[in-house]
């Protein structure tokens, strides 16, 4: 993302420098909402399923970074087999995901099936202290299978092309990335306001216990959510993995950015994690055309200033006490 | 003889919703008060403004002559004011002669937080009180027991115990005997009134079980409504036709003579 | 009791130091890391009894850490004792001040703010050149009220000095352990309210524990600075926090001791897999993490006080 920002001459015509800064200004801010508009798309993808599985189940997930792991590196695997196979782009492309998403699937019912359902019901921190555990194992699982080079998948991004506004350069995958953010919402959003499913997600998050009292199976809820916020850390993970070098690690860092969203958002709120992704999204992106040196701090930042307002989010009021 | 609690045109409001209003009460010290009242009639209000859990839209709370009217709980407590829960809060995990050292060396401790530190909790000062307050409630065989297994009424005894250990000089009782069942009700209640009684404590006590109230109250508070509608001694009030109207209920005669 | 604890504890300090002559220089040097990390550990452990698992020590750790090395480095005052106080002075005010926002959080909000404002710290250190961003810098060899040591009298001269600061800071934990504000810890996590109403400010005491775990984790990272030789960010990142939080888990929080034994032994276990099986370090910690949580939710020092109870000690004594 590119905007080419060209310095007025000194001396010479006032109106055309000042024109040339609005120019310029323009483009900055042009650059900046696109880029934070990808990198929100990212962030939101990958919070989503975070926030709805701590929703749900009262779990903060750690191991979500692993499916986010998983997903890059099985993303990766993916375009490996299909560049070879020389299939069309787009049918690749879906190929990636489908086998990321699966990689997902299968590992969201072994960790819930298998270790979950054993700490259902103890303190949260002991749960999220569980996932933790979790996650370091998954960590050497993921060394254990790909090693520790890292893998390009960049074929999907650059057989996508890019597109130009003036002289701003767009990449069309980050467009997708875009896109695909915003079906996920879309169908978030429909799927828990108009199907019947939705409406039993929407009853267990609110009160688990009056929901069972009402015959909603909470056992079955639990796994599916898990499966389903699973997929989509993996989801996050696979239309990453193009943009990214696929290497150790990468399920460090973005986890800690997810907590930063869901945390300001509001846990277990999905229009907490759209809002809580462009925020920030816009700030990073700000941040890295205006002051790189506080990039990184400005996310945490946002976060500790939102939590000092709203300690439960922008989007969760405090619950009362339950004797 | 001065109040020791002096309520004047107090009112609670909680945006439109009138929780609570004029309500004038004059207590002396040492006397004993049952609060009755069906649920919403503004009991828990009052007693949650005196001891700064609510703060008052009108009116003043006067406590041995000084204004506490929305003062913070912590301070109200420390200046001699206690109140014991319907649902007994107390530490779950830790013994009962743990939960009242710590009652005790809180009440006892000086210099703010930096006191605390410096104050060991089984001091032997806050020891023997905690020790005599168990006696007083006669739970000492359960010094040793964690207090979540403990029989209901043991662990209202260690509520209520937990709340007079630092000598209170009033008292404020939520439903001391809900939950407890009808053989043990009057068993709890003679040996809480005995203990407060040696301690010469002013008590509030919030009851719905009549027979209670009757027994143990020197002067009943009826609420309706927000509103004191009675006030006066059991006798008095527990046969106004209003007060039988609205919370007590008429005891009704059958056929024959007999009492219902 | 105590006085067992404390004659027991003595001596086994006495031990430690004794025993750094006849040691080669890595057990030494393992042993001083360890030990300074257990008082972040201890830090950890304050705020643990009140139910407050904080993700985020690495903020007062990598504090005191820095404090070190660039007072050495900008100021050239190099006396290891002088150095150190400053560190745990430095994460000390720190703590004060982030202590009026984190009282005020329970449970998961507090893990997740402090975790946010050690990320902060690592945001702002990642990016500083002139802090030597993810490289971070060297730190200047201390000297001891003028003794200038080198190799390995350096190495055991450190050595003494962490085992003295801990045995200070163990004495002032168990202490305060014995003390109303350390049951409190107990009592707040069971019934913040009734703490509440019987007329203590519970906002007052976490804000107090958060101070003292600030000043902890400070005195720790200072002494580990010294003992490295080298800070960078990494120090404040989260995974540096987890890993207290590891030792706290596995050692259990339930005393004193288990601070400093759990990490020694975590230390080991960490030389040993770099040496037999690095690449699957991160796996060997969550399995006995896991296992840990789910057998032995007390962590190992729970053993401990079990084989204790049956020797005769009171049931249901607070410590």
């Amino acid at each position: 993302m590119d905007a080419r920002n060209e310095a007025g001459h000194d001396g010479g015509d006032n109106g055309d420098a000042s024109l040339q800064q609005r120019c310029a200004f323009v483009l900055t801010a042009l650059a900046i909402t696109t880029d934070g508009l990808v990198y929100a798309a990212y962030l939101f993808i990958v919070a989503i399923g975070l926030t709805l599985i701590f929703g749900v189940m009262k779990i903060l997930n750690v191991a979500h970074g692993s499916f986010y792991a998983f997903g890059a590196y099985g993303a990766a695997t993916a375009v490996g087999l299909y560049v070879e196979g020389d299939i069309n782009a787009a049918l690749g492309f879906l190929f990636m995901i489908a086998f990321a998403m699966a990689i997902g699937v299968v590992m969201g019912v072994i960790l819930e099936r298998g270790l979950l359902k054993l700490v259902y019901g103890r303190d949260e921190v002991v749960v999220v202290l569980v996932t933790y555990a979790v996650f370091l194992i998954l960590e050497d699982v993921i060394r254990l299978i790909w090693g520790a080079q890292s893998y390009p998948a960049f074929q999907p991004m650059v057989s996508a092309g890019n597109v130009e506004i003036g002289d701003l350069v767009l990449s069309n995958y980050d467009l997708v990335l875009v896109a695909i953010a915003a079906i996920v919402a879309a169908l978030a959003w429909w799927a828990l306001k108009f199907t019947r499913y939705g409406k039993v997600l929407t009853t267990v998050i609110f009160d688990r216990e009056t929901a069972a009292a009402f015959g909603i199976n909470v056992t079955v809820v639990y796994t599916v959510t898990f499966i389903i916020g699973a997929a989509l850390g993996a989801l996050g993970g696979a239309v990453m993995a193009p943009k990214i070098s696929v290497t150790l690690g990468i399920g460090v860092e973005v986890i800690v950015l997810a907590f930063a969203v869901v945390a300001i958002g509001g846990m277990g709120s999905i229009e907490g994690a759209l809002v809580g992704a462009l925020i920030v999204g816009l700030c990073r992106a700000a941040a890295v055309h205006l002051a790189p040196q506080i990039e990184l701090f400005v996310i945490y930042g946002v976060m500790a200033l939102v939590l000092v307002a709203r300690p439960y989010g922008l989007f969760v009021r405090a619950q009362p006490r339950k004797i | 003889m001065s109040a020791i609690l002096a309520v004047e045109n107090l009112e609670k409001s909680f945006g439109s919703v009138v929780a609570a209003r004029d309500i004038n009460v004059s207590i002396p010290a040492e006397q004993t008060i049952g609060v009755i009242g069906a649920n919403g009639a503004g009991k828990t209000t009052f007693i949650n403004m005196i001891t700064g859990h609510l703060t008052p839209t009108k009116g003043t709370i006067r406590f041995e002559d000084r204004d506490i009217t929305g003062m913070p709980t912590r301070e109200i407590t420390r200046l001699g004011i206690s109140r014991s829960f319907q649902v007994a809060q107390v530490f779950p995990t830790m013994t009962v002669l743990d939960n009242m050292c710590i009652a005790a060396a809180i009440a006892r401790r000086r210099g703010g937080l930096f006191g605390a530190i410096a104050t060991p909790l089984r001091s032997p000062d806050a020891l023997a009180e905690a020790e005599a307050t168990l006696e007083l409630f006669q739970i000492g065989l359960y010094r040793h027991t964690p207090a979540n297994t403990l029989p209901q009424g043991i662990r209202k005894l260690l509520d209520i115990g937990m709340a007079v250990v630092g000598w209170p000089r009033l008292l404020l009782l939520d439903e001391p005997t809900s939950g407890i069942s009808i053989e043990e009700k009057f068993s709890l209640m003679s040996v809480v009134m005995t203990a407060l009684k040696s301690r010469k404590i002013t008590v509030l006590f919030v009851e719905h079980d009549m027979e209670i109230v009757g027994r143990f109250a020197e002067r009943v508070l009826a609420f309706y409504d927000g509103t004191v509608i009675a006030d006066g001694s059991p006798a008095e009030t527990l046969e106004q036709p209003r007060v039988q109207e609205l919370i007590t209920g008429v005891k009704l005669k059958a056929p024959g003579g007999a009492h219902a | 009791m105590a006085a067992r604890a404390h004659i027991v504890g003595a001596l086994m300090f006495l031990i430690a130091a004794a025993a750094a002559p006849a040691l080669p220089d890595w057990i030494v040097s393992l042993a001083t890391i360890a030990f300074a990390n257990a008082l972040v550990v201890l830090g950890l452990i304050v705020m643990w009894r009140a139910g407050l698992v904080s993700f985020g020590q690495a903020l007062y750790y990598c504090i005191g850490a820095y404090t070190v090395a660039l007072v050495a480095r900008r100021t050239g005052f190099t006396d290891a004792i002088g150095l150190i106080v400053l560190g745990g002075v430095a994460a000390g005010l720190v703590a004060a001040l982030v202590g009026f926002l984190l009282a005020r959080y329970r449970e998961i909000f507090f893990a997740m703010l402090s975790l946010a404002l050690s990320m902060i710290l690592y945001g702002v250190l990642v990016k500083s050149e002139s802090l030597g961003s993810t490289d971070g810098f060297s730190v200047s060899p201390p000297t001891f009220l003028g003794y200038a040591p080198h190799g390995e009298a350096l190495g055991r001269s450190l050595y003494w000095l962490t085992l003295g600061v801990g045995a200070v800071a163990a004495m002032f934990v168990g202490g305060y352990f014995r003390s109303l504000a350390g049951s409190l810890a107990t009592a707040i996590r069971d019934n913040e309210i009734r703490v509440e109403f019987l007329g203590v400010s519970v906002t007052g005491i976490v804000h107090l524990k958060v101070i003292v775990s600030g000043v902890l984790g400070g005195l720790g990272g200072a002494l580990a600075a010294l003992a490295i030789g080298h800070v960078d960010p990494n120090m404040a990142y989260w995974t540096t926090s987890g890993s207290f939080v590891f030792v706290t888990i596995l050692a259990g929080a339930g005393s004193v001791a288990a601070a400093f034994v759990g990490s020694l032994c975590f230390e080991a276990l960490r030389s040993l897999a770099a040496d037999v099986m690095p690449d699957l370090w991160q796996m060997t910690l969550g399995t006995a993490l896991l296992l840990t949580i789910l057998f032995l939710p007390e962590g190992l020092g729970s053993v401990v006080t079990r084989l204790r109870r049956r020797g005769g000690a009171k049931p249901g004594t607070l410590t």
